[in-house]
């Protein structure tokens, strides 16, 4: 099968287009209109804006943006903390590229590194791990972050840390966890989803089944969705579908790739490692009970948080950013007050601006039929 | 390859195997002329006798016209990469640059800054790389200059090239020409270079058959300005199309529209983009130009390319509108619209 051809098929999705534009006309009155469905996932929002899929789509149905970006709902006291590390003498500190752009209360990770401090881009945290095989003179620290799609590979870095002894490598873990998260979403009061797209590389290791209770609970339905256009095309004709015949189910488009069970050893190794936090902070959504791990006492020796003496400040979100609102749904980046003006890519305020599979920076960069282009202009020559 | 410069590649790298620059080299003593007699003067045919303070050049002859002058430095990690080296991208560069504002390049200088600790036989590998490149081009260099720093205060080779060419009379490109209705012709596939030097930095754990795609692009240029009516041309380089046609837009205050499914992009460059969430429109190019042409030319101009190797696989991208000045709209694979912005900083990789 070719992905590239195949799930990049416009002729198809303006053939799925039209499928929903006849299927949304059956959907019961009691719906409000527009139809919300919220993509958890930051990868799918990418795809959405890379392809303009939100213009394809009939008026009646609109993406709202989630949480799922890893790198947009870091708080900004983390990463003081991950500057603060950075910034000693005998610290390599090693992070995924599009964490090093995500302001802090003073400067980013790529500041630090202009300062001085030795601050490396890995693509996977054995790069990190090599490192310190390398330099056994140097502290090298990993900032982990992430959902459940980049813990395993942490979760094995720490266990392989431990059986060969190296135990000048630490890990900052910032893993997330993308349940509770949408339970929290779920649970707050300005929220009015009629459906999910559900993440897709999550769901590879978490599976199906942890989905239940937002149908079981919350009477919504929620797709596991690849992240080809497609997907995300044939995972909205689904959505619609189950509102049509009234039912609320956990369903799977990226079976392909998601067992209904997970990954078995990748659940071994990140159950192994972490433990649930009692609570974690996240940009624009406050804290949030249960949603972060944190390494277990057994390979404390590997944790940077007992290593390092950190400042572990909290740091308030700007007043004017409407960070927390657009995270939500309730309020669409450019209505944001910054979006454009004081908040660009250039000069980020808000994390969502931050990365590319923020909800900000993607409207920003790849525009929207949502904002005409001269909306666009002018809000950002202001 | 020319047998000439090859064979004097090999007999220098067995003369100074195993040797390597030091702050000797940069001294302007014995070391240094050492170098630049033995190994650069050779390699790029400045044999005609004693070195001067600089490269005195004839001009009579080019007849009616401007001159056009232009440089650039080069700095690229690795030195060497499948397809190419820094030596052949500080030729082609500057060659296109110079080739891209209509003129014909004669000829370029060379400066180096070299690490203290590079391998001499490294150093003759890209000295010869910009010889043939220089022939491959049709021009000479004529003047240089050699500098070593200490170790750790470069990455091993630094250059530095300016070079000189003519623009014949009545040769006019630039983006004040662009106007409304013009066409948008792409010379080639894009992101071979920026693909090929990621993979090349082995941090990836990612194999590929990837090569650069530097190489000159004054006879495309040519053959071009002889089909028909061209407006302006830019080689599409570090930034990619996105910078370039950004860059058509805001200095002609008008828009530009791209048609993404006309934009040829190789299958093994989608998929590497897709590992790594980078977007191909802003990966560095070096062998590959944007170019802004009258409707009625487009045809003739695109036969003109395909005719040509290096421009073998053109295609006609996108046109020039008076709608949305200034800014770039991508009209997707999908039908769907996208506004295509300058790039932030660097492009790093997503993480999921």
């Amino acid at each position: 099968m070719d992905i590239v051809r195949d799930f990049r098929d416009g002729a198809q999705a303006q053939k799925i287009a039209r499928a929903i534009g006849e299927l949304v006309k059956q959907v019961p009155d009691s719906h409000r209109r527009p139809l919300q469905f919220m993509e958890v996932c930051g990868g799918h929002t990418h795809s959405i804006f890379r392809y303009g899929l939100n213009q394809l789509l009939p008026d009646e149905i609109e993406f709202v943006h989630g949480p799922g970006c890893p790198v947009c709902v870091l708080p900004m006291g983390v990463v003081d903390d991950c500057v603060s590390m950075a910034e000693r003498d005998n610290v390599i500190f090693t992070t995924f590229g599009d964490a090093m752009r995500v302001p802090g209360s003073e400067k980013s990770l790529l500041q630090a590194k202009a300062d001085g401090a030795d601050v490396r881009m890995v693509y996977s945290p054995l790069d990190a791990l090599k490192l310190a095989q390398q330099n056994p003179d140097k502290e090298v620290v990993f900032f982990g972050l992430g959902f459940e799609t980049t813990m395993p590979s942490t979760a094995l870095t720490v266990q392989k840390a431990a059986q060969m002894g190296i135990n000048n490598f630490s890990l900052f873990c910032n893993h997330i966890t993308i349940i509770p998260t949408i339970k929290a979403m779920l649970d707050s009061p300005d929220m009015q989803l009629d459906g999910f797209i559900g993440p897709g590389h999550v769901s590879m290791i978490i599976g199906t089944r942890p989905y239940r209770f937002i149908a079981e609970d919350y009477k919504r339905p929620l797709v596991v969705a690849g992240f080809e256009p497609l997907d995300i095309m044939q995972s909205v004709y689904m959505l619609v579908k189950q509102l049509v015949e009234g039912r609320a189910e956990i369903e799977n488009q990226y079976n392909r790739i998601v067992p209904e069970a997970g990954n078995r050893h990748a659940l071994m190794a990140i159950n192994d490692v972490f433990e649930l936090r009692p609570y974690f902070e996240w940009r624009g959504l406050g804290s949030i009970d249960h949603s972060g791990v944190q390494m277990r006492e057994k390979y404390a020796q590997w944790d940077a948080e007992k290593k390092f003496d950190l400042p572990r400040r909290k740091i308030a979100d700007p007043d004017a950013a409407q960070c927390g609102e657009v995270v939500k749904g309730v309020l669409k980046p450019h209505q944001c007050k910054l979006f454009g003006t004081a908040c660009t890519p250039e000069t980020p305020i808000g994390a969502l601006m931050v990365s590319s599979e923020g909800a900000c920076a993607a409207y920003y960069n790849y525009g929207s039929v949502q904002i005409p282009v001269s909306e666009v202009t002018r809000s950002r020559t202001i | 390859m020319n047998q000439t410069v090859e064979q004097c590649r090999k007999a220098l790298q067995q003369q100074w195997a195993g040797q390597r620059i030091h702050l000797g080299h940069g001294a302007g003593g014995k070391q240094m002329d050492e170098l630049i007699s033995g190994v650069i003067a050779p390699l790029f045919g400045m044999t005609g006798g004693p070195l001067e303070d600089a490269a005195r050049l004839d001009v009579a002859g080019l007849g009616p016209g401007r001159l056009a002058m232009t440089t650039d430095g080069y700095v690229v990690t690795p030195l060497q990469f499948p397809g190419a080296s820094i030596g052949h991208l500080a030729v082609n560069g500057t060659v296109n640059d110079l080739a891209v504002s209509g003129a014909q390049p004669l000829y370029l200088s060379c400066s180096l800054i070299m690490e203290e600790g590079l391998a001499i036989e490294t150093l003759i590998d890209i000295l010869a790389d910009m010889a043939q490149a220089a022939q491959q081009a049709g021009v000479q260099i004529v003047t240089g200059d050699t500098k070593v720093v200490e170790r750790g205060h470069a990455d091993g080779l630094f250059i530095t090239t300016a070079g000189v060419g003519w623009i014949a009379q009545g040769v006019d490109l630039g983006i004040h020409r662009i106007q409304p209705g013009d066409r948008l012709l792409l010379s080639g596939p894009l992101g071979e270079h920026g693909a090929a030097i990621l993979i090349a930095r082995g941090e990836l754990a990612l194999e590929s058959d990837l090569h650069s795609d530097c190489q000159p692009l004054h006879g495309l240029v040519k053959a071009m300005l002889d089909a028909g009516e061209v407006h302006a041309i830019r080689d599409v380089t570090r930034g990619g199309l996105g910078s370039v046609a950004n860059e058509f837009a805001q200095g002609s205050n008008l828009g530009i529209v791209l048609d993404e499914a006309a934009i040829p992009v190789p299958e093994e460059v989608h998929g590497f983009c897709d590992v790594l969430g980078l977007d191909v429109l802003y990966l560095a190019n070096e062998g590959k130009l944007l170019a802004a042409v009258a409707a009625d030319a487009a045809d003739a101009i695109l036969a003109a390319m395909r005719a040509r190797p290096e421009g073998e696989q053109a295609a006609v991208i996108g046109e020039v509108v008076e709608d949305h000045a200034g800014r770039v709209v991508v009209r997707t694979t999908f039908g769907s619209h996208r506004i295509l912005d300058k790039l932030v900083g660097e492009q790093l990789p997503r993480i999921c």
